[in-house]
């Protein structure tokens, strides 16, 4: 079956188009891009009004699936992507049992073969359990389906051992991802360091830790000429790092998440859970910093860094709720209220959710060109809706942005030329 | 007293305003004349269910509040456990919502974790009072501070309050910076760097490296007891250091002013935070505090519970 959305704007960073065009989508693939195209026999949408881009791409979400199902699995988890306008996703390993060998790998790709609203991408362990300590099995897992590598959830503790995950990566073409935390500055700490930490007396996570090991990843990118994405970018001195390290020509990307741009600590006060996350929300200057560093280049990528938790793990003390926050659903519409604000333009906002990470990921996808994936999605710029636990897909509520007024929002997501999730 | 008591909780000093802190210093005032009666009772509270959750321990402010809402008639329920709710399997919201289906009108939870008072006071239809969650906030203690220097400066705007210690892990230090700082006064903390964050001058604290600094010209003078070790890791080399360099005494309380009041929240370490020499000092205000730490939790039950002053 085809279809033929007619009559949208069409926003392809790629192509570097922004254009009134029909699209024609066939086989699963991209098949023409222009005005007035007949498509004959192929379904037709009606998008005058509407915004068509490339489908988005969520580099960095959890699904929980292996092992902690009533958090999220792949099909509620991809749901809530597909919802949100996402057509594809790239989950961090750190499940139950973490995605450190290829069996895993099959698994999660299996499950989603069958059960999945987007494509799932699985990024596997650096390290056999994340513990720091001995390499996984890069070729071993690549060929299993993993895009990429990440310890994500701790750091690679040690800086020999992500030297040589860098290196060894090279033979496989594999991105790494950092995490990046200081452990020995954040251990035990549950907010940002400064208004947050003082105000309601819990050991803070400076901003000065996530500025070290980001120093850390840069060195050594640069010691083995080796790309290294930095995952959730958070504080104004990692971004002034990461834009000098560029400048110097060291092959090194980095992505950042809507709340970070979005909120500052002050979310936290007054203990509220759903916005404990780490690393922590920061400071209005940091985040004034991440807006900046989004629209001049320095961050390539929004992700969400999407964290579902049930409320048994929220609605307990400050001090034991876990860190983590759900994304997949507001992150479209928090990354256009940028737009809105004239910090971003639409297709710089684009960029960032789409073709970018395809890049980084080096995964097929982010554009609209004729013969790639036909996975589109179609947005309303002007829908204005509250997220609400009710009408949110992910098994997880833990969103700080329940209640709030958004404008912009997803009405179609297609996937592969097939209709995976439509509000029109 | 006709000004009316705003709060439903007392979490900590900030959610309180000028008004509630001077009604509830005030409402105290009157009321420790009760403890003086020959029967230092009366039956304001008769029939309230008060139930003390101490998760952490502490004897003194236990007793004081056990003191406190005795003296009103309140009937008590005594809880303590060292264990986090957590370790014992059942959520801290089990446990509160069991006892607010035997009637307890309202809680005062002492907790390791900042922040678990407010959590209760969120999920409970009962009254709250905090009395000390993590290094958080310790509101009743700061606010029977604020009654002892009240009554013998007459006032609590324009006056410097020196706090010395370990000013990082002190609830005391940091509802009393907080409090303070709102009555209209300047609050200058010192100690051993390593225990002195700077981020507590977002809370309007003046940070000093010198103990000289926060001391010259202080009204209150204020010493926090020491912990060695926190968190497994020494922040100090030695406590005989500590006393060198940061413990009061005669002579370094001569840079304060000669009426200057010398306060500590117990227990205190004599030889540490403070010399023995200051043990009978005139200054010395701290068995006041103690006295006022009863009348002031018996302001806070009436002025939550209601009942006739
Ligand atoms: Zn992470």
């Amino acid at each position: 079956m085809s279809l033929l959305l007619q009559g949208g704007r069409v926003i392809d960073p790629s192509q570097g188009i922004d254009a009134v065009l029909d699209i024609l989508i066939e086989n699963g693939q991209v098949k023409a891009l222009g005005e007035r195209l007949s498509g004959q026999g192929a379904r037709k949408i009606d998008c005058h009004g509407l915004i068509i881009t490339p489908g988005l791409i969520d580099m960095h979400v959890h699904l929980r699936e292996p092992g902690e199902e009533w958090k999220e699995t792949i099909a509620t988890g991809t749901l809530a992507a597909a919802a949100g306008g996402f057509t594809a996703v790239a989950c961090m390993p750190n499940t139950q049992p973490p995605n450190d060998n290829a069996e895993v790998t099959r698994f999660i790709l299996k499950k989603a073969s069958q059960e999945a609203f987007t494509r799932v991408y699985p990024i596997a362990c650096i390290t056999k359990g994340q513990k720091g300590t001995q390499l996984t099995e890069f070729g071993d897992l690549k060929r299993a389906g993993a895009v990429a590598l990440s310890d994500d959830g701790r750091p690679v503790p040690d800086a020999f051992m992500m030297r040589l995950a860098l290196e060894y990566a090279k033979n496989f073409g594999l991105p790494v991802i950092s995490h990046a935390e200081e452990l020995s500055l954040s251990q035990g700490g549950h907010v940002n360091e400064g208004l947050a930490s003082a105000t309601l007396g819990l050991k803070g996570i400076p901003a000065e830790g996530e500025a070290i090991a980001v120093f850390r990843e840069i060195m050594l990118a640069k010691l083995t000429d080796a790309p290294v994405h930095i995952a959730h970018v958070s504080t104004k001195v990692a971004v002034e790092i990461i834009r000098w390290a560029k400048k110097q020509g060291i092959p090194v990307t980095a992505e950042t998440a809507p709340h970070y741009f979005t909120l500052t600590e002050e979310a936290a006060l007054g203990y509220n859970t759903y916005a404990k996350v780490n690393p922590p929300l920061r400071s209005a200057e940091d985040r004034e910093a991440i807006c900046q560093a989004l629209s001049d280049g320095t961050i390539d990528a929004i992700a969400t860094d999407h964290a579902p938790h049930s409320d048994l793990e929220k609605f307990i003390e400050f001090e034991q709720a876990a860190f983590g926050l759900v994304g997949l659903e507001t992150a479209l519409a928090l990354a256009l209220r940028l737009v809105n604000q004239g910090l971003l333009s639409l297709s710089r906002a684009i960029a960032l959710l789409s073709t970018n990470p395809a890049r980084i990921l080096k995964i097929a996808g982010g554009s609209l060109r004729v013969g790639s994936p036909g996975d589109v999605t179609v947005i309303d710029l002007e829908k204005k809706w509250v997220p609400r636990k009710e009408n949110l897909h992910s098994q997880g509520k833990n969103s700080p942005f329940l209640g709030w007024e958004l404008q912009g929002q997803a009405v179609m997501t297609i996937v592969e030329g097939k209709i995976t999730f439509s509000r029109m | 007293m006709n000004a009316s008591f705003t709060a439903n909780h007392i979490l900590d000093i900030a959610s309180l305003s000028e008004e509630d802190i001077f009604y509830i210093l005030k409402l105290a005032l009157n009321l420790k004349e009760i403890l003086h009666r020959p029967i230092p009772k009366v039956p304001t509270l008769r029939g309230k269910l008060v139930a003390l959750m101490f998760f952490e321990a502490s004897t003194r402010t236990r007793l004081s509040f056990e003191r406190a809402a005795k003296s009103l008639s309140a009937d008590t329920l005594s809880f303590t456990a060292r264990m986090s709710s957590v370790e014992k399997g059942e959520t801290l919201l089990d446990t509160i919502l069991n006892l607010e289906s035997m009637g307890v009108d309202l809680f005062i939870i002492r907790h390791a974790m900042a922040g678990t008072p407010h959590f209760v006071a969120k999920h409970s239809r009962a009254r709250v009072i905090n009395a000390g969650d993590g290094f958080h906030a310790h509101p009743t203690q700061a606010l029977l501070d604020m009654l002892t220097v009240y009554q013998k400066k007459k006032t609590l705007s324009g006056l410097k309050i020196a706090i010395i210690g370990d000013i990082k892990h002190s609830r005391v230090a940091h509802s009393n910076i907080v409090g303070f700082r709102k009555m209209g006064s300047e609050v200058y903390v010192a100690g051993p760097a390593t225990m002195l964050p700077l981020e507590r001058e977002a809370l309007g604290a003046r940070v000093c490296y010198r103990i000289e600094t926060a001391l010259d010209q202080a009204d209150v003078v204020m010493a926090l007891r020491v912990q060695k070790e926190r968190h497994g890791r020494a922040l100090l080399p030695s406590v005989r250091e500590y006393a060198q360099e940061f413990g009061l005494n005669l002579k370094r309380l001569e840079l304060a002013q000669k009426d200057c009041l010398l306060m500590h929240p117990g227990p205190v370490n004599w030889g540490v935070e403070l010399a023995p020499e200051l043990q009978n000092d005139p200054r010395n205000v701290i068995l006041e505090q103690v006295e006022n730490g009863v009348a002031v939790r018996m302001a806070l039950l009436v002025a939550l519970l209601g009942g006739n002053a």
